[in-house]
């Protein structure tokens, strides 16, 4: 179990818990729950720097990108060009070629608009970019990325910010057994088991950020969540019993008083 | 003299041929902690000190802020 290391783009990582920098109270309380989840690899957002804020201070300020590795995604993005845009933008800020590809179909549901999101990731893998895909839990949209060339595919357990966990266990078993590039659960997680579920299917690493962000103690979910993880890619390892129908004793069946 | 760039979506008001790295200067801006396109192309870190803003640029000034 020391040597379970997690490697993703090329570098190795001990935490499989990736996590986001959104929604927290301030950039300190941001600051104290990664480092409370134990989290190596962060998400962030691109966005206009706004000009007449005299005294701002950056997240990079709290989140230095020497200790964490820093991973921008493309949210809000509704279209491939402009996705591709932003990650250009990104990689120019200077903190890697590592992407979050997220190219939204739906404003209400967050849901991925697949057919743009694997053109986008066509374009940017093309352009050296080490491409981490949110995608539906659909399996042959996760081989068509992994195909082309993605450092790994995060399909959603459910909407963005839902919290409703895993929905559906069965095609991201299928994801799981088909996959040519680690799978990482992103989007959708509400609470620890939801985690660990993820991980005892055999998953790779899991994001997730309103289920910490969001929750009414985000340092105690930080911790949480990283003992989840860490159980889940336990016991998955550690090989679980079988499902029986019928009961099996666990004590002997001999030396009974009578 | 002074010409109009449309700078994070706004008008704004530089001399023609202002360097970028001097309006950075000027808004107080890390270099290390943004990124610059300028009329949809992204400008290479080392361009900063000579590359020039006209009349009519766009001019996305970005940086990183929490998300998911």
């Amino acid at each position: 179990m020391e040597d379970d290391r997690f490697e993703l783009a090329g570098k190795v990582f001990r935490s499989r818990l990736i996590v986001g920098t959104g929604k927290y109270r301030d950039f300190a309380e941001t600051r104290t729950a990664i480092e409370a989840s134990g989290a190596e690899i962060v998400t962030v957002s691109v966005r206009r720097v706004n000009i007449t804020d005299r005294n701002r201070e950056n997240l990079l300020d709290y989140i230095d990108p020497r200790r964490y590795t820093i991973l921008p995604n493309t949210a809000g993005c509704y279209t491939g060009e402009e996705a591709i845009r932003t990650c250009r933008l990104a990689r120019e800020a200077g903190v890697g070629d590592l992407v979050k590809l997220e190219v939204i179909g739906d404003q209400k549901t967050l849901f991925p608009d697949v057919a743009a999101t694997i053109e986008a990731a066509r374009v940017l893998v093309k352009e050296g970019f080490k491409v981490l895909p949110y995608i539906t839990d659909d399996p042959v949209a996760c081989l068509k990325l992994a195909e082309l060339g993605c450092a790994a595919v995060m399909p959603l357990a459910a909407p963005i910010g839902s919290g409703l966990g895993i929905r559906n266990p069965y095609n991201l078993r299928i994801i799981m057994e088909q996959a040519k590039v680690p799978v990482i659960v992103d989007a959708g997680v509400g609470t620890a088991s939801d985690a660990a579920e993820a991980m005892e299917m055999g998953c790779d690493g899991v994001l997730m950020n309103t289920a910490i962000a969001g929750a009414k103690d985000p340092i105690a979910m930080a911790r949480a969540m990283k003992l989840a993880v860490e159980a889940g890619r336990l016991a998955y390892l550690a090989g679980r019993i079988e499902r029986k129908l019928y009961g099996t004793a666990s004590s002997p069946l001999t030396g009974l008083i009578e | 003299m002074n010409v109009t760039i449309q700078l994070n979506g706004e008008p704004y008001s530089i001399e023609d041929g202002l360097r970028l790295e001097v309006l950075l200067e000027r808004l107080a801006l890390r270099p290390a902690r943004v990124a610059v396109e300028i009329n949809q192309e992204v400008i290479p870190k080392v361009d900063y000190p000579r590359t020039v803003l006209h009349h009519g640029d766009r001019v996305e000034i970005i940086n990183f802020v929490g998300g998911g």
